[in-house]
């Protein structure tokens, strides 16, 4: 179904131990240590050729720890494939932004960071971007009520 | 504003003005600049976008878009409802095309869930999904151009437009939002004489378009604004996540129905239309070839769709029973009360699906933790990310083409703020 | 008594009515509302001024980008925490005498959103004088606001800021 079926073998030849096959209905996925986010990314386009980066999605997943998990749905123009990495991250972790390497993944980013307080290092220009400034709290959270902290 | 030179005579402008388009105007002439704001409420904007405009003269230094004054908090509602609940509000994301979202969503659970839709349902949605394309594509069309200083088409666009609601109102009751597509099929049947008012508008729509392009074809005012402004690349598309017609202008022919077919795209003939300047005319023409290719669409779903046949799921445990069903059958009145008070629940997993929007790839991630709502429910918008161009085609512009820059990306700010 | 043709003539041209009520007259079929559009209630605010419902037989087809120049602001959509500040500021910007419709579900009570963004009920942040409802309303039942609102203004009653502000004298005197 997926127009790159062996993207995942290459990647574990590559960065052996740290991908983790993670079924999907829909398209290849992985799970890789936080830490290695950078290092992926780079390789995934500038020696696979994954130059879109489609989406960039932060999961809450209170009460598990490390809390959060980001979700980066990637493309391939050329091959038209598609392909999904994950990592977990903490609630006081940093995770490397991708931005300087796609920059499309910018508002994603502070969306991530605004909506649910995930941190990327190396943003440039990490601020809330749907929420005003002067927010408190980050309401994607599980644990942020749904109708905020407001009195009616 | 730099001043004219001394040396320069009235009503002469020197060689060196700000005033002259492009890199002429060079950033030595004057090291001041200007912060101004555009919008939130502008009407030019297309809603509550603001951007923060750097001039130096007339030149655009840096167009910093502001965004989230329409921030609604769809994700976190969405996750409070049922997974056939949340359906309605992906209506009003993106309000001008709500099939399309609707469609996107709804291939997506299905996905997860593994389930069988009629053929004849996802042949409705198809000519529904094309319909809310010219729909949208028309407000667009009626709107740029009257960014541009044209007012009469933004009439005829708007009036031609009311035919294609006058459809969707009398499929779905309302004009627009109308959640039409559910979770393994369509919510309701299509009403009678349904193929006599599509065939009507798809007679008529040739000689619409044909009018419109005789106020716009050769109209040297709106191809002079058009020509050579919002320039893209095509890596600056790829490396902005760009879809959508501006990608198709730098000559892509990226269209999901193509690449990854889904309700049964790939049993229609149409044309993926390109360009490749990448410029604010590319993008007009790409959008206005699209709708002609839409128009194909809809005659060839029209020709498929029977007066009368299944319109959803048999699956009980997803789709709602027929009401004569559910006053004589006891197993039936269970179904119909289980999924109205609790809904149904979705495997354990997780899914990304894609559609082809009229402003470029609408997806959604879902997560099920397996329980009636979904645990995570994201939507990849298409003009979130596309607008995220707007520096990088406003700079070294003038102010005046920022108007036209915004109208040429076609942003929807319901899309935009989520 | 037969009446001479210069009495006629004085029958036919003269009309009598007191200032406030020539007015008032005035004042409602001109209503200039301000271009406020939000969210999808504004698509619908468009098709309103547009040939197949054609706002302009009432006097209100002219939407005025500046609220200096309008008199009416149309709540089209939903209000954010983060617009709640520049609606308000837009309202008071307009000159007076002034009013507010509130158009949709979204604007009048927050409608599906009963969340955290959403300002549940534009009426938080400015008198409103006509609610409509619908999500979004048909341009028919927007019309319908406009005229409710142009029957309000005929009858000589306060706009609702005005109302307000009578209450607070009231209750300040009362106390």
């Amino acid at each position: 179904m997926s127009a790159d079926p062996e993207i995942l073998d290459r990647l574990e030849t590559r960065f052996p131990g740290a991908i983790t096959r993670v079924e999907a209905v829909d398209q290849p996925t992985c799970l890789i240590p936080k830490d290695a986010v950078r290092a992926v990314a780079l390789y995934l386009r500038d020696e696979e050729g994954y130059r879109m980066c489609i989406d960039v999605a932060g999961v809450d997943y209170h009460p598990d720890r490390p809390r959060f998990e980001v979700v980066y749905h990637l493309y391939h123009p050329e091959r038209r494939a598609r392909l999904r990495v994950k990592c977990r991250v903490g609630e006081e972790e940093e995770v490397a932004s991708v931005t300087p390497i796609w920059p499309g993944a910018d508002w994603p980013e502070r969306e991530a960071y605004d909506l649910l307080g995930i941190r990327f290092a190396g943003h440039p220009n990490l601020t809330r971007i749907y929420m005003p400034d002067d927010w408190e709290g980050h309401p994607l959270r599980k644990d942020y009520p749904l109708r905020g902290t407001r009195i009616d | 504003m730099a001043s004219l030179g001394p040396e320069a005579k009235a009503g002469e402008m020197p060689p060196d003005s700000p005033f002259v388009r492009g890199a002429e105007a060079g950033p030595e002439l004057s090291e001041e600049t200007m912060v101004i704001n555009l919008g939130p409420q502008h009407p030019s904007t297309h809603g509550v976008l603001r951007v923060r405009l750097t001039l130096d003269g007339e030149r655009v230094v840096d167009a910093e878009p502001v965004i989230g004054y329409l921030h609604t908090g769809f994700e976190k509602t969405a996750e409070s409802l049922t997974w056939q609940q949340a359906n309605t509000v992906t209506d009003r994301l993106d309000y001008l095309s709500p099939m399309s979202n609707n469609l996107a969503y709804v291939l997506a659970v299905e996905k997860l869930m593994n389930l069988e839709v009629p053929k004849r349902a996802q042949y409705i949605r198809v000519l529904f999904a094309e319909l809310t394309r010219i729909a949208s594509h028309l407000v667009w069309l009626g709107t740029h151009v009257m960014d541009l200083g044209a007012m009469s088409l933004f009439f005829y666009t708007m009036r031609e437009r009311e035919v294609l609601l006058d459809i969707i109102e009398a499929t779905t009751g309302v004009r627009m939002n109308p959640s039409y597509f559910r979770v393994g099929g369509l919510a309701y049947d299509l009403p009678d004489g349904f193929h006599e008012k599509v065939r009507d508008f798809l007679k008529e729509f040739p000689r619409w378009m044909k009018m419109y392009r005789n106020l716009f074809e050769d109209n040297p005012l709106i191809l002079e604004r058009l020509q050579g402004v919002a320039v893209v690349s095509r890596e600056q598309c790829y490396a902005y996540s760009v879809t959508g017609p501006i990608l198709r202008a730098t000559g892509v022919a990226r269209d999901l129905r193509k690449d990854e077919p889904y309700s049964s795209y790939e049993e229609f003939e149409f044309e993926v239309p390109t360009r490749t300047e990448g410029d604010a005319l590319a993008r007009f023409w790409v959008r206005v070839e699209e709708m002609y290719e839409s128009h194909k669409i809809m005659e060839q779903a029209l020709e498929k769709i029977t007066p009368h046949g299944p319109y959803t799921t048999s699956d009980r445990k997803v789709a709602l029973p027929p009401r004569d069903e559910i006053y004589g059958n006891m197993e039936a009145l269970i179904h119909q009360f289980k999924l109205v008070t609790e809904g149904f629940s979705v495997p354990r997993g997780e899914v990304y699906q894609a559609v082809e929007g009229p402003r470029g790839e609408m997806g959604y991630y879902l997560v099920s933790d397996g329980g009636p709502r979904p645990y995570r429910w994201r939507a990849r918008t298409p003009s979130f990310y596309n607008l995220q161009t707007l520096p990088l085609m406003c700079r070294d512009g003038l102010v005046a083409d920022v108007i036209t820059t915004i109208g040429s990306i076609d942003i929807m700010l319901g899309d935009v703020d989520k | 008594m037969a009446l001479s043709d210069e009495q006629k003539e004085m029958e036919r041209s003269i009309l009598l009515t007191s200032v406030e009520k020539m007015a008032r007259w005035a004042q409602k079929s001109s209503l200039w509302p301000a271009t406020f559009g939000l969210a999808c209630c504004a698509i619908e605010m468009m098709s309103v001024t547009n040939s197949r419902y054609d706002l302009a037989r009432f006097g209100s087809e002219v939407f005025r980008a500046s609220p200096r120049q309008a008199d009416l602001m149309i709540v089209a959509g939903r209000v954010t925490q983060k617009m709640a500040p520049v609606l308000r500021t837009i309202w008071e910007q307009m000159p007076e005498p002034k009013w507010v419709i509130s158009m949709g579900a979204c604007a009048s009570s927050g409608g599906v959103f009963d969340n955290y963004a959403i300002i549940q009920g534009v009426d938080h942040i400015v008198p409103v004088d006509v609610y409509v409802p619908g999500c979004p309303p048909n341009p028919e039942a927007l019309m319908y606001g406009i005229l409710k609102l142009q029957e309000k203004i005929a009858q000589g009653l306060p706009p609702k800021y005005k109302e307000l502000e009578a209450r607070m004298v009231r209750e300040a005197q009362g106390a």
